[in-house]
């Protein structure tokens, strides 16, 4: 690791004001920023810390959501007794990924922020745009089984690996960042992200020094909420697929419609192309199966990846049937 | 670059460290303190073999700093114990043969204990299947809570048997 200067941040205003310099860093739960700066593809000189900045309370709103902090851990999220009940499909989200020892670091902010987990992102002795600017993409001719399918470009095909951010993209989340300079604004999470293009390593839209400070959940839409994540292996794994679903039924027509995917883009992919598709549609598996294809009209896959085109389609239609007891 | 004065409360006990910051708390525990009990495994937050309770909460002490954690309460397995005795989970590992070649079993002594005041505070996991609901310790809900435990000698099945023991209120 690359020695940097450790700083505890005593307020907002001064956390954001130390970021500014251009190769510092926040530091929240650390568990991906410390594996990155393990092996020197992070490496900040000053790194700053906020893990006792007041950021960590999950409030109402009065619109009738939450507001969670930025510091909010994975688990404690989760465990939130109105969460739960209210939005029961951003506690399944969390619950699937990681394990109870990272849940227990990792935050609200930095799960949002997490760095793809792209196997020639981490393997330093490959090429990768994202990493090293203008150097190639070896994911793209290179073992790609877990890289995206859709929204991404010739320069770079790394998935995002939240579950979190896939439910909250679902759930129409707004994320709240001040600035060095004290300025707030309200991004809503599908405008965060950038997409790759032919700049990879440019992946937000925050600025130097911008720090998340809270995230809010409008009041939860009408429909059951259901997050399935297909992967590997039983637990703690990140998703081959993974899909959000809120879906309200009113006799046999779907009333209202929400999907998000997960492990298939540069972001948490929402769909409204899918969703368009089932709104008025029949509560049947031929409706969700045209959900499902329209939703990966845009999909191209890399060779090892092509079965996430299917079984993104296939994930989707049965988390529909489960959601709205089409057997 | 310049070291950093953290003091870290460890099983109850306060020490001052003068600390490169890029110590992890792990390396400070076992290079600085000589508490050995916590190991490194993976040192990314994979194994588990370096599970170590602070605050009440379990977490990987390979993914975090030292520096981090002044006015932390940290337990590590030497701290489980209570006057010589081994604590119920120790013992219960032992009882069950929850163990073969011991590398993972600090971590997964840790874990479990948290794993039960998890569960007591009503935590759901991904096994719960209403995640409003407040979840039954099944041996599947074990399982899933201990996923971030790693064995490679493969004594999960004891492992379940041990925690499900104490969670039951087993002998000591």
């Amino acid at each position: 690791m690359k020695s940097f200067r450790y700083e505890r941040a005593s307020s907002l205003a001064s956390a954001c004001a130390s970021a500014t310099e251009p190769t510092a860093k926040f530091i929240a739960g650390g568990t991906n920023l410390l594996d990155l700066m393990k092996l020197e593809i992070e490496a900040p000189t000053h790194l700053v810390d906020i893990g006792r900045l007041p950021l960590a309370e999950i409030e109402e709103t009065a619109e009738g959501g939450l507001r969670i902090g930025a510091r909010v851990t994975n688990s404690a999220l989760a465990a939130d007794m109105r969460v739960r009940r209210r939005y029961p499909l951003l506690s399944q989200a969390i619950l699937s990924g990681a394990s109870t020892q990272l849940r227990n670091k990792a935050t609200t902010g930095g799960n949002l922020l997490q760095r793809t987990r792209c196997p020639y992102f981490y393997d330093t002795t490959k090429p990768c745009n994202k990493r090293m600017p203008g150097s190639g993409c070896a994911a793209l001719q290179g073992l790609n089984r877990m890289n995206a399918v859709i929204g991404v470009s010739n320069d770079c095909i790394a998935a995002h690996g939240s579950d979190m951010a896939v439910a909250m993209a679902a759930l129409d989340a707004r994320v709240e960042t001040v600035a060095a300079d004290g300025a707030t604004r309200t991004i809503a999470i599908d405008a965060l992200y950038s997409p790759p293009g032919n700049t990879p390593h440019i992946e937000t839209v925050l600025a130097r020094g911008e720090l998340i400070k809270s995230v809010v959940l409008p009041p939860p839409p009408p429909g059951r909420q259901l997050y399935r994540k297909v992967r590997d292996r039983a637990s703690f794994a990140f998703a081959l697929v993974a899909v959000a679903v809120i879906v309200a039924r009113e006799d046999d027509r779907v009333r209202a419609a929400r999907v998000a995917f997960g492990g298939i883009s540069y972001k948490p992919w929402r769909s409204a192309e899918a969703e368009a598709a089932l709104i008025g549609a029949t509560v049947t598996r031929a409706s969700f199966d045209a959900a499902g294809r329209a939703g990966l009209r845009n999909a191209r896959g890399y060779g090892y990846n092509d079965f996430k085109i299917p079984l993104a389609r296939r994930t989707l239609r049965a988390t529909l049937a489960d959601a709205t007891g089409v057997i | 670059m310049h070291n950093e004065n953290v003091a870290l409360t460890v099983n109850g006990r306060r020490h001052a460290l003068d600390l490169d910051p890029r110590v992890t708390l792990l390396d400070a525990l076992r290079e600085h303190l000589g508490l050995t009990g916590t190991k490194k495994g993976c040192d990314q937050g994979q194994c588990g073999a370096c599970t170590v309770i602070v605050n009440g909460q379990r977490i990987n002490s390979c993914l975090t700093l030292a520096v981090m954690h002044a006015d932390d309460e940290i337990t590590t397995i030497e701290g489980l114990e209570e006057d010589g005795d081994l604590h119920p989970m120790q013992a219960a590992f032992v009882r069950h043969d929850g163990l073969q070649c011991g590398y993972c079993t600090p971590g997964q002594i840790c874990s479990a204990v948290a794993l039960l005041a998890e569960h007591k505070a009503g935590w759901p996991s991904h096994a719960t299947a209403d995640v409003a609901s407040a979840p039954i310790l099944t041996d599947v809900e074990i399982a899933e809570r201990m996923s971030g435990n790693i064995c490679r000698c493969s004594a999960y099945a004891n492992i379940v048997s041990a925690i499900r023991d104490v969670a039951e209120g087993g002998r000591r």
